[in-house]
Formats: C-alpha cells, sequence, structure tokens
C-alpha cells in the first residue's frame, strides 16, 4: 500500500517535517533540548529519504520506470513523477549526501550557528532537501523550475548564516545569479509551452521533433542551456560559486557541494536528453561545438586557480568548478560513453568533494580557520581528519583504487574513442594541476612545524569528534569500495544512459 | 509585425530593462528592482500566450463556447509567488549587508573587502 507511493513519499516527508523542525523549539527560542530535537528529526527524515531511495532503487531495477500520478491526474493534464534509473542514481546520491551531513552537523552546527537559529538552520536545510530531491523525482517541466527555486531560495537563506560577512555579499550574489538562471529555464518552459502545449517531458519529447524549422524552439534551447549553465556553475558563469562554498557554515558547503551542481547536472542531462534528444542536441543545435571549448578552459583555469587560493574551502570550490568541467566534458563528447563517464564522474566526485568539505568543517571546529597557514603541524595534532583529507586528495586527483581514477578512466577512453586528443590532455593535464593543489595542504600538514601563535597547547592533539570523523570515513571507504568495485556506479549510470539516448 | 506581436515586444522591452539594471547598477536595491522587472516580464509573457483571440475568462456560462486558456495564468501564480521570495529574501539580505558593511553600494563593499583580504595577506607574512 504505502510502497505504491514512494515516488511523492521522497519528496513530501523532508516537505513536511521541514516546518515541524522550526516549530519545536517554539516554546523557547535557543533552547538547548529544543534544537538537539530539531537536529534528531532532521537526521531522521534525512535517513528516511535515504532509504526511500534505496526502496525505489530496487523498485526500478525489477520492474522498470515508475511513474506516479500526482492528485490522480493522468499525464499529461496532471503532473507526473517519473522515477527511472537516471532519476534513482541522483536521488540516492542526494538522500545519501544528506543523511551523512546530518549525522556529522550537531556539533559543527552548534558552534557556528547562533542558538535561537539552529532549528530554522535545520528547517531550511530540508527544504533544500525537499526541492533537490523534487527536481530529481517529478516529470513535469515547469515543476522543475518551482522545486529548483525552493532549494535554491533555502541555499541562499543557509549561505547567508556564515560567520564571516562575506558570506552575506556571496549568497547576494548567488541569489542574483541563481533567479536570473530560473528565470531563464522559466523562458524556456514558456517557449516550449507556447510551441507544444504541453509541459510533461516524455510528451515534449514526443512533440519536438516535429518543430526542429521553428526559431521559437532554438530559442527556448539556448534559453534552458544558459539557465542551467548558471545553476551548475560552468566556466564563464560560476562567479557565485567560490564565495558561496568558502563562506557558506561547513556542513551546508560539505551538502551543497555534493548535491546542488549535481542535481543542475542532471536537469542538464534530463533537458538535453529526455526532453530533446541526444540527436536533437548534438546534431540540430550542435552543443558539443560550444560545451566541449567550455569544459576544457573550466578544467585549466579553475584549476590553476586554484593552486593559487590561501583559503583552502575557496581552493576546494574552484576545484569544484573544475570537476564540472570534467563532467560536461563527457556529455561534450556526444556519444553514449562520454555521457556515461560524465554521469560517473558526477556520482565519485559527490563521494569525494562531500568528504573533503567535511573534513574541512573537522577542521574549523577545532582551530576555527581554514587558511593554508594554519594547516601546519595538522598531520600530528588531527591524524585522522588530515589522513581523511590525503586518501580523498588522491580520489580527487585520480589515483588508481580510488573512485575518482574510475570515473577519469572512462572519460579518457570516451575522449580517446573519438581520437579527441586535446581532451585526452586536458583530462590527464587537470589531474596534475589536482596534485599541485593537493600537494600543498599535505605540505603544510605533514612537513611543517606548527607555528606558535596565540595558541598555547598548539602540539597537543585536537582530534575531530567520532561523530564527525565516522560520516567522515564512511566516505573515505565509499571512495575506495567504489574505486575498486565498480558494478553499481558504472553498471546503474550505462543503463540509465543507455534507456536516456535514442 | 509590431502591432501583431506587440505583446512580445512589451516583454522583451521590460526584459532588457531589468536585466540592464541588474548588470549595471551598483545599488543592490536597485538592483532587486531590476531583478523583479525582469521576472514581471516573463509573467508577462506567460499570461499573453494564455489569451486566445475572441475568447473570455474560462468560466463556464452559456451561449459561449471559446475561453482563454487558464493553465499559464495558474503557472504564473506559482512563478509570483516565487518571486515575492525571492525579493524578500534578497531585501532581508541587504538589510544584514547595510548592518555589516554601513553601505548597500556594491563597488564601497568590494573596496572593504579587498581590504580585507590584504590585511590577511600581511598577517600571514
Amino acid at each position: 500500500m504505502l510502497s505504491q507511493h514512494l515516488a511523492v513519499l521522497q519528496v513530501v516527508v523532508p516537505l513536511i517535517c521541514a516546518p515541524l523542525c522550526a516549530l519545536l523549539p517554539l516554546a523557547k527560542p535557543g533552547n538547548k533540548l529544543g534544537n538537539n530535537l530539531a537536529w534528531l528529526l532532521a537526521t531522521l527524515v534525512s535517513l528516511t529519504t535515504f532509504i526511500i531511495a534505496l526502496l525505489l532503487t530496487k523498485e526500478v531495477s525489477l520492474h522498470g520506470v515508475i511513474s506516479y500520478q500526482l492528485g490522480g491526474w493522468a499525464p499529461p493534464w496532471g503532473i507526473e513523477y517519473r522515477i527511472d534509473h537516471l532519476s534513482v542514481y541522483v536521488l540516492l546520491i542526494v538522500s545519501a549526501i544528506a543523511s551523512i551531513t546530518m549525522l556529522a552537523a550537531r556539533k559543527s552546527v552548534e558552534q557556528e550557528i547562533a542558538h535561537e537559529k539552529i532549528s530554522l538552520f535545520y528547517s531550511a536545510f530540508l527544504l533544500c532537501l525537499t526541492g533537490l530531491l523534487g527536481i530529481v523525482a517529478t516529470g513535469d517541466a515547469f515543476n522543475i523550475f518551482v522545486f529548483l527555486e525552493i532549494s535554491s531560495l533555502s541555499s541562499y537563506a543557509l549561505i547567508a548564516l556564515g560567520n564571516n560577512r562575506k558570506a552575506l555579499t556571496a549568497s547576494y550574489q548567488y541569489l542574483i545569479m541563481g533567479t536570473i538562471g530560473a528565470t531563464f529555464i522559466l523562458i524556456g518552459v514558456g517557449l516550449l509551452y507556447m510551441l507544444t502545449g504541453t509541459l510533461n517531458i516524455v510528451d515534449l519529447q514526443a512533440r519536438v521533433p516535429e518543430l526542429l524549422s521553428s526559431r521559437t524552439l532554438h530559442a527556448a534551447f539556448a534559453f534552458f542551456t544558459v539557465g542551467i549553465s548558471l545553476k551548475l556553475a560552468l566556466l564563464p558563469l560560476h562567479l557565485w560559486l567560490p564565495n558561496a562554498y568558502a563562506y557558506a557554515p561547513s556542513m551546508i558547503t560539505v551538502f551543497l557541494s555534493a548535491t546542488a551542481t549535481k542535481v543542475s547536472l542532471y536537469v542538464l542531462f534530463r533537458f538535453f536528453f529526455g526532453l530533446f534528444s541526444n540527436e536533437i542536441t548534438f546534431e540540430e543545435f550542435q552543443l558539443d561545438k560550444i560545451l566541449l571549448p567550455l569544459s576544457i578552459l573550466a578544467i585549466l583555469i579553475a584549476s590553476s586557480v586554484a593552486i593559487f587560493q590561501d583559503n583552502i574551502k575557496r581552493m576546494l570550490a574552484y576545484s569544484s568548478v573544475a570537476q564540472i568541467g570534467y563532467m560536461t566534458l563527457g556529455i561534450s563528447l556526444a556519444t553514449k560513453s562520454g555521457s556515461i563517464a560524465g554521469m560517473l564522474h558526477l556520482f565519485n566526485h559527490a563521494l569525494i568533494k562531500g568528504g573533503l568539505f567535511l573534513a574541512m568543517a573537522c577542521i574549523v571546529l577545532r582551530t576555527g580557520s581554514v587558511q593554508l597557514k594554519n594547516f601546519a603541524g595538522l598531520g600530528k595534532r588531527m591524524p585522522w581528519t588530515m589522513a581523511a583529507i590525503l586518501l580523498l586528495g588522491l580520489g580527487l586527483i585520480g589515483v588508481p583504487s580510488t573512485a575518482g581514477f574510475i570515473s577519469k578512466w572512462y572519460l579518457l577512453i570516451a575522449a580517446l574513442e573519438q581520437n579527441n586528443w586535446l581532451a585526452a590532455a586536458v583530462i590527464v593535464g587537470g589531474s596534475l594541476l589536482a596534485i599541485i593543489y593537493i600537494w600543498k595542504i599535505v605540505e603544510y600538514a605533514y612537513l611543517k612545524s606548527p607555528t606558535r601563535q596565540s595558541d598555547k597547547y598548539f602540539n597537543e592533539r585536537i582530534e575531530a569528534p567520532l561523530q564527525m570523523l565516522i560520516p567522515l570515513w564512511l566516505l573515505v571507504a565509499a571512495n575506495f569500495y567504489f574505486g575498486l568495485k565498480t558494478s553499481f556506479s558504472y553498471g546503474f549510470a550505462e543503463t540509465a544512459i543507455n534507456n536516456l539516448f535514442l | 509585425m509590431f502591432a501583431d506581436y506587440y505583446n512580445y515586444w512589451v516583454a522583451i522591452i521590460l526584459m532588457m530593462l531589468g536585466f540592464y539594471i541588474v548588470i549595471s547598477d551598483a545599488n543592490l536595491i536597485k538592483k532587486i528592482i531590476g531583478l523583479t522587472i525582469f521576472q514581471t516580464s516573463v509573467f508577462i509573457l506567460f499570461i499573453s500566450m494564455g489569451k486566445v483571440e475572441g475568447g473570455t475568462a474560462p468560466i463556464l456560462a452559456d451561449g459561449i463556447t471559446t475561453y482563454s486558456n487558464p493553465l499559464p495564468h495558474v503557472l504564473i501564480l506559482t512563478a509570483i509567488v516565487v518571486g515575492v521570495a525571492t525579493t524578500a529574501l534578497g531585501l532581508a539580505i541587504i538589510a544584514r549587508i547595510h548592518r555589516e558593511y554601513g553601505t548597500i553600494d556594491e563597488n564601497i563593499i568590494h573596496a572593504q573587502d579587498e581590504e580585507e583580504y590584504e590585511d590577511d595577506d600581511e598577517a600571514a607574512s
């Protein structure tokens, strides 16, 4: 009985619990018990969404696509929630990262967020989760816009909660650019509706091929592309990302870095291949001609800029822009194998970057800063955290037996299949640049002796609490598990893309 | 040409006006005003597309066979709510920026941030 409604429960559970979370400590704002209850609720909800995602995965792999009619209205008139391999893949990542973030969040949030705002923080987090899951679950183009705005609005508010006042300007900049991006997507949806009279993605795909000569369709495609590129921070449109990630509360950076841009990438997959089709996207609109150079520039420029950052959260943020370049590079190869590799990198990078930012959260909790000079001697003072950074860093570089290696390997093969030597060289070159910036952290942490600052006990062990280390090492373990055993991560991405491509 | 498509021209002109304000003005509140105009132009695009020539309001009544399409209106109702939330959040952030920086001029804020970076560098060396 309940199992029929899994598709909608995935979205509705966090949506209903978000206001509950805000109401819990209302009798006494800032009350510690109330805040802990809010944390507990948010954690339980995140875990529930993960379990639902697992059940959906099982259902989809056994019986294929799930179509859920919202309110019993049949598509294309009603809103349809449509769960296929691609959606399940992204749902799993988003809900898993949300669970890990929440399990680790309590202490970090207590330290960084004003006590009377903690319950609101968790409630905004759940709203953000609702939005992200909703984007992936829905099969309706306008619904995607609405969920995109739910997740974006709550993430603007969450970023603005950062301690540094630069968090405010970062959040404002994100708000302006994010809203422009979302409005562009809305224009694209409007133009498509004008042409076809439908908003259902499956229905749209059936109707689009007849309209190829229409200039309105071309305009709609252009608006979609620019709007989504803004949201996923493709290189020339990435300006909002570095500051937003650097100054947001640590746990929010963990969550957003591993999910928000990934979900935007999902929208890109869905629109380019599910709403239009790979033939139209590449042959009619020749998207690869523009996406390939931009991806290459993203990898090279963002990796180079990352090397010169002294704020490590900012460094990792620039590295995220570069990694997004890898994913779009996979798409721009215009082949199945390229898109599978892009999808796979989406999955692996979420684990790696989520882990690295979680380690940053541990360091902020114990030392209060992620400036590079502050890392001196941390190899001795926080051995477990630093070891995790080292291992995840290897994943980011793409050393064999890590998850990062697998996706870069498949990317490389996909590029070589096309005889695209430039792309292949860039994939390898980007990894070399990653070695430089990861080495900077490792050098400071392990080879420099701690400097005596105001901190009297500068040699004392200040390891992060187990509550944060366990989730962190779960991600490290996942990094190696998916580096050695690719049957799920690759197999699922392959089926997803095979189903999507014509 | 112009007369036939005047609703689109209105939408495009408003869109460009709003977009230009967002890009060119350094005043954070004026940027939000521009953003709102930009969003509103899209609302007009949607709403005007729902009009069917000779159609009336979509309310069932005797003797009327042509109705305008109500769906774009419903969609835009949602988009307006989103727009209001965005504006409210933007203004709330501006209020806090004003408290922290003492200004809402983007150039001055950037100058203050730059100074802070330099201070960081000096402390590092």
